[in-house]
């Protein structure tokens, strides 16, 4: 197994002293270069989750450790934040500058990047998300799809070697989600980032290396999204619809249809039924 | 609401030596000319301000009719001063007498040269606020006002106040719109009535804008963290503003201007 990245270690938080545990006892570990998702219905904890490991929140109990470093000592934040970036749900509260170029240039900013290299490296950002022809553009301008790649180039112009993606295709369109999801699968295989996918979309999970699904603030269920989705009635009782094609397999399994397990994509639907009629 | 064509501010978008300029000599240089035009003492010296702003319009090359949009707004305010310095100042070389007020020559002059400094100051700020793009003008303020930081002053996050602004104004007038569209489909009235009854009317718009308007900032407030923002220390500019050769021509021109401006006052 690779090295870890992130891990959280029996993490608890409260928003209050003495209030309700928004995440209760989560351990989670994942490796350098994997794309991990977290599942949950609304209210299952896994935005507070994704907070929580870039410092945005510190744990009531437990520890996160990202890249070898405690969120818990106040050091660390920054390049925490720089080494593990979020892109957040909703896109437009969180582009800041009014020209395109110049909010990818925010984070390089604060983190103090010499003048001279910024160019390069905004341009770089831009091209990996296919929005360089956009580059002077305002940000109001572009449709969500295009905003949410923005705020990716602007997270990865500071280099980060994890990104968290805090349900950020739930605003966005068909088109849009399609275009975020392609770019984020592309930086985590060609560029080795490490993606933590936090979703309530199941069908976006299916792709991943691992999915953990949240409940009341706990992980109740871990694995590949084949262990996962393979048996639809296992995540029914968290509120949790499988994917359509795990759904259509199961349906057609009731039918008689001798289907295999583990149908996940349309892709291998096809390919199933194509061999069943032969 | 057409929300195509937002102009922030009233910026001119052309390729120009005054729009190259550096912001923070412009703003400068327009505090120098309004310093200029009150220097004038009499209408001769404004001769040389009016030929400057007629050189420096033309090389802006915005049109004339967007710089006289300026003095739409203050019409007001302008024919006021014309007419009430006309009639109720002193004077002795009477010009006409209309029975129930007399106009004076001095009061004539005066009357013009009041209107004169007040149209030229006008005309003036909108060429710096036509040729320079708002942020940019952000940028050259935070610059300029950096040094007062020695006595607690927030130049750094009233910049960056202002460019959030900016940035929100066309988003948070969409959804404007938006919201003035739900509660139009669900029976709101916007357009009649009377003003009272129009204010009114604003109100089924204005809560969620400003509910939203909150949730919006504690968003972006959550966003700039994750993204390493912690005020205005340690952080590098992609923009870095230069003088350049231009901007000491103008310098030297303004001085100049300034100069003559005094010796005609003196002189005449």
């Amino acid at each position: 197994m690779a090295e870890p990245i992130i891990a959280v270690d029996h993490v608890s938080f409260a928003y209050e002293d003495g209030g309700p545990m928004a995440v209760r006892d989560v351990s989670l570990t994942i490796e350098r270069g994997s794309f991990h998702a977290v599942l949950g219905q609304n209210g299952s904890g896994k935005s507070t989750l994704a907070k929580l490991i870039n410092g945005l929140y510190i744990p009531t109990e437990g520890h996160v450790t990202v890249c070898g470093m405690d969120t818990q000592d106040d050091n660390n934040t920054w390049e925490i934040r720089r080494r593990a970036g979020m892109v957040f749900q909703n896109p437009d509260n969180q582009l800041v500058a009014t020209i395109v170029r110049e909010d990818v240039a925010f984070g390089l900013e604060n983190i103090g990047v010499p003048t001279a290299e910024m160019p390069a490296r905004i341009e770089k950002a831009l091209k990996d998300v296919g929005m360089l022809k956009y580059a002077d553009r305002a940000p109001h301008l572009l449709s969500g799809g295009q905003k949410q790649r923005v705020a990716i180039a602007g997270v990865l112009a500071m280099a980060p070697e994890a990104i968290i993606f805090d349900e950020s295709t739930a605003m966005l369109d068909p088109q849009g989600r399609r275009e975020v999801m392609q770019a984020v699968k592309r930086l985590n295989k060609e560029q080795g980032i490490t993606v933590l996918w936090i979703t309530h979309f199941m069908e976006e999970a299916v792709e991943c290396d691992r999915a953990h699904v949240m409940y009341k603030g706990q992980i109740v269920l871990s694995g590949t999204p084949k262990e996962i989705f393979s048996d639809v009635s296992r995540i029914r009782p968290y509120r949790l619809d499988a994917p359509p094609m795990a759904r259509l397999a199961e349906q057609l399994r009731a039918e008689g249809m001798p289907l295999k397990e583990g149908i996940l994509t349309v892709d291998e639907m096809a390919e199933e039924v194509a061999r069943l009629c032969k | 609401m057409a929300l195509d064509n937002i102009t922030l501010g009233q910026y001119y978008p052309a390729d120009s030596v005054v729009h190259r300029m550096d912001p923070r000599v412009k703003i400068i240089l327009l505090i120098a000319v309004i310093v200029a035009v009150f220097l004038a003492g009499n209408l001769l010296a404004f001769v040389p301000v009016i030929a400057f702003l007629i050189v420096v319009t033309k090389l802006s090359k915005v049109p004339v009719k967007m710089m006289l949009k300026g003095l739409k707004p203050l019409r007001l305010i302008l024919i006021l001063t014309f007419v009430l310095n006309l009639f109720f100042l002193q004077g002795e070389t009477v010009l006409l007498d209309l029975g129930f007020a007399q106009i004076k020559q001095e009061s004539l002059v005066l009357a013009v040269h009041y209107s004169l400094r007040l149209i030229l100051l006008v005309l003036f700020s909108s060429l710096l606020t036509l040729t320079t793009p708002p942020i940019t003008l952000t940028d050259g303020l935070e610059r300029l006002l950096s040094p007062l930081r020695v006595i607690h002053f927030p130049a750094h996050e009233m910049a960056m106040m202002m460019s959030i602004a900016l940035r929100f104004i066309p988003t948070l007038m969409e959804e404007a719109d938006k919201i003035m569209k739900a509660q139009t489909a669900r029976g709101a009235d916007f357009e009649s009535g009377n003003l009272i009854a129009r204010a009114k009317a604003m109100v089924p718009l204005l809560v969620p804008l400003f509910v939203s308007a909150f949730r919006r900032a504690g968003d972006l407030a959550m966003a700039m963290e994750a993204r390493c923002y912690h005020g205005g220390e340690g952080r590098t500019r992609l923009r870095v503003l230069k003088c350049e050769k231009r901007d000491f021509i103008a310098c030297v021109l303004v001085a100049l201007l300034i100069a003559i401006v005094i010796l005609l006052g003196k002189i005449y």
